[in-house]
This record gives C-alpha cells, structure tokens and sequence, in this order.
C-alpha cells in the first residue's frame, strides 16, 4: 500500500468543497467546482493553486554553482542573484531525469524546484553528482516549503493589496524575497499556466495563513482556488511540457523542443555529450502540438496514424477551454512535425482528423477562440 | 456532501443511467448524481438510430475534461432516436440531465426488464452506499 501525503493545506482545500485526487505521491485538489470556470478564471482573472507537493532542493557552498552547471542543461553561473530559469537534469544518456526551475539566490546558494513525483530520484541523484560535500551542501527542503501559484492577468493587482514589494519592477523569471500578507516569502514572477502570475514560496506552517490572506484580498478582484484540473488543461494550452508525459528518463530534452534551454555549445553537463550524439545521428521522433478537427478527444496513450499507419503516440490531450476545441502534443515522426501537416488520431477505433499547429496554442492575453486557431 | 435530485419517477441502473417509459418508448439519460460526478460535461458520443442494444452493453460514451466514461444500456432494445443536440451542446448533460440532457430512446425487446431496475429509494441507497 502507497501512503498518500497531504500538503498543509489539504483540509482549506476539502473546506472549499475540493474532490480530492492523487497526483505525485499526495492527495491533492483536482478541481473545486467547475474546471471549466477555474481554467477562465485563470486566463480571465485569477486562479490560486496549492503546488505545496512540489519540491526543492537547495544546494549550498563553494562548490554549488559549480555542481549545478554539471547537473541542469541550463547556464547556471550567469545567472544573476534573483534570477530564475527552466532547465533539465539528464542522465548519461541524454535522457531527462527531471525539469526544474533554478533559483539563485546567492553568489554561492541557490535551489531547484522540482516535480513532486520526482523529489527522491533527483535528491539522490543530485547528492551523487554534486561532488565534494565539503564544498556543496545538498538539502531536501521539500517537507518545510509551503508553495502557492497566483496567475491570471489580474494576479499582480491581487498582490498589490498584500505586498510593499515593487511588482511592477519584477519581471518574469525574477524573484524577491520580502513580506506578502505579513508573511515571509519568496515571490517569484513564474508560473506553470501561460499567464502572467507568481509563484510564493513560504514556510509549510505558514501556507494556510498565506493562502486565506491571498482569497480574502483576491475574492472581489474575482480570484478563485483552482485545482490540478485547471493547472493541466492551462499548461497544456501554453505546450509546457509535465514530466512523465512529455519528458522521462529515456527522452532528450531536445526531442521534446526544449533546445532554447539546453546549453549544448557550452557543454559540461551530464548527458551533453549524449545528446549530442543523439542530434548528430538525428532524433526519429519529434514533439509536435495538434488541434482536432473532428468532434471528440485526444487522450495520453491515443495512437497517431498517418496513411492509416500507426506512426506515434499522444503525450497529452484535452479540450482546449480557450479555443473550444480539442489540442494535444504527441510523438510523430519528424517528417510530420512540420505546421499544417495533417494526421489522424485514433480514438475507440475511428481515426480522427487532425493538424498539426504551432505552439503554444494559446498566448498570454488570448482569452477566447481565435480565428483559425 | 451534496444531495442529488432523484425524480420519483424514474427507474435507475447501477450504472447511474435513468430511464423513463412512456407509449411503449423508453428514454435513458445518466442521473444528477453521475453528471455531478463527471464534471463538466464536454463531449457525448451516441450509436446510430437502428442499432440494437443488449443490457449490460455499452452503447456510447461521456467525456468530461479529464475522464472518458462508458454508457451502457439500461435494457435491450432497438435505439429509435438520439439526442443530436448533444453533439454541439455536450453541457445541457450537466444543466438539465433529466430533461434535455436525454441521450437515446429505445423501443424495449421486454418491457420487464424495468421492473429489474432501480425505483427512486433503492437508488438513493446505491448512490448513499458508495458516498463516504
């Protein structure tokens, strides 16, 4: 039997009428009403998510920029001190052990923040890679950090209300550290949705005090708690990829489209030399965005077919709430990838048409169906 | 926990699909429970006018944005209509699941196949029974 872990804020969650279901090892809040109302809450408002079961691991001392640069695909030792970026941890094989975001948060300290279904595997991984303990400290912090995602266009005038930090000034991919709601943060202008939004990183025991504080100052604003329903469905729209989907042990970064954060040139990283070699002898399959342009739905597992072969598979897929119509990413052969590219997905038996679109599907300020989308 | 509208009327199947019989005709929908349950509702998919059903078999299948569920058939029968409105409205399931959210309509093999299914109070405890 699996123990499911709950984060701090379960029993908010099941006050505001949450079902609640598992999603990385914890019982966590799938919707609260309607996904539907939550995902334009989102995109038209604000939505508050309890991402409390993510983790982060810090890593500490001389030594840690250094072990950093080794472990994720993205430049570490330019990035500035309150500063942010997408990257992945590989392996030997090129393939990706997690996707994470790198905090620095000093000359010689920084953290990732990872999937929570990965904490352990990359803790591990990353005490084995990250050399000399006596020049880098390796923490798993993951139980003591409470973390909420506030996003929406209206998520910076939610904060206005709780916060003297300079929000204006906080670009995307910057953090501050300061006060939100009388509370000790980090304020991060991230986000897993396609919208503009922040992500605040607090004590565990103080997540309930910060979440009630961020409802009570949202509510008229029209800012709504909003569960991994809506998160999926929004990420999916902005085609970021969810690890175990998108991403695993055995796919490159690269094949996944995630070449603008892979520092190849630069090299040095573990699993740089695999992936290029893997580029080298050229990748058979790519990741490519699709809408359908037959009624019905494209699930994870579906079969993509062309000339009425089966030639890939769907990583995800749902009806886009924005577009009002079904998208997906899936596996193809890179000779489909191409925009326009037309393909069929098969659901129950019947192949439904579909084609392939550039990503993401939906851009920041889009909030309802675009033509020819 | 929520209560859900149970018409007295109807009879039910452990499915959680409702049907009513009038002339000779019999109506199926899913309940208020099994809608509420799903989420919203965003794509039906229903059998051709003409095709026979067996109880027990599945006959179509409900969407909500993260779960596909089957329908099965309440009794055997022939299927003499379908609700096509659904196609382009699949939300009228979770707005009026008892009304225009109707999804086929069947001439009965045997009218006594009813009488094996669900009354309202026998439902009510078999969705009370798998509420916590």
């Amino acid at each position: 039997m699996t123990l499911l872990r709950e984060t701090p804020l379960a029993a908010a969650h099941r006050a505001h009428g949450a079902r609640m279901v598992e999603f990385g090892g914890f019982l966590m809040p799938v919707q609260y009403g309607s996904i539907l109302a939550e995902h334009a809450a989102v995109r038209e408002r604000a939505g508050l998510f309890d991402v409390s079961h993510m983790g982060e691991i810090h890593l500490r001392g001389p030594g840690a920029i250094a072990a950093a640069e080794r472990l994720v695909t993205c430049p570490v030792a330019s990035l500035a001190v309150g500063a942010v970026r997408y990257g992945c941890l590989c392996n030997e094989a090129g393939g990706t052990v997690d996707d994470v975001t790198v905090y620095r948060l000093a000359a010689d300290a920084l953290f990732f923040c990872v999937n929570a279904s990965n904490v352990e595997k990359d803790f591990e991984w990353i005490v084995r890679h990250a050399g000399d303990p006596a020049a880098v400290r390796v923490e798993n912090r993951s139980d003591r950090v409470g973390l909420v995602a506030l996003q929406g266009p209206l998520a910076q005038d939610v904060l206005a209300h709780l916060t003297d930090l300079p929000l204006t000034d906080l670009r995307r991919f910057r953090f501050r550290e300061g006060r939100v709601a009388g509370e000790d943060v980090l304020l991060s202008r991230t986000g897993y949705t396609g919208a503009d939004g922040f992500e605040l990183y607090v004590d565990a025991a103080r997540v309930v005090a910060l979440w009630d504080a961020l409802l009570a100052a949202g509510g008229p604003l029209g800012l709504v708690p909003a569960g991994l329903g809506a998160r999926d469905t929004l990420r999916l729209e902005a085609a970021l990829p969810l690890y175990g989907h998108e991403l695993d042990d055995a796919t490159s970064p690269l094949e996944a489209g995630l070449a603008r954060f892979v520092k190849l040139d630069a090299g040095g990283f573990i699993g740089c030399e695999a992936i290029r070699a893997r580029l080298a002898r050229g990748h058979t399959r790519a990741l490519a965005g699709f809408v359908l342009e037959d009624p019905g739905i494209a699930r994870s597992g579906h079969s993509i077919v062309h000339a009425g072969t089966e030639v890939g598979t769907v990583t995800s897929g749902a009806p886009s709430p924005t577009l009002g119509r079904s998208i997906g990413l899936g596996w193809v052969p890179p000779g489909l990838a191409a925009t326009g590219t037309e393909i069929s997905v098969r659901v129950r038996g019947r192949d439904l048409r579909a084609r392939v679109v550039e990503t993401p599907f939906v851009r920041k300020g889009d909030r309802g169906a675009r033509p020819g989308a | 926990m929520a209560d859900y509208e149970i018409p007295a009327n109807l009879r039910f199947s452990k499915e959680d699909e409702w049907v009513r019989a009038e002339n000779g005709r019999v109506t199926v929908g899913i309940t208020d429970f099994a809608q509420g349950q799903l989420g919203d509702i965003v794509f039906v998919e229903l059998p051709e006018v003409g095709r026979t059903i067996e109880k027990g078999e599945p006959f179509g299948v409900i969407e909500s944005v993260k779960a596909v569920s089957d329908l099965y058939a309440p009794i055997s029968g022939e299927i003499v209509e379908v609700n096509a409105d659904l196609a382009e409205r699949p939300e009228v399931v979770n707005e009026d699941c008892y009304g225009d959210g109707w999804m086929i309509a069947i001439a009965p093999e045997d009218e006594s196949e009813l009488e094996a299914l669900y009354d309202a109070s026998a439902y009510a405890e078999h969705v009370r029974s798998r509420k916590e």
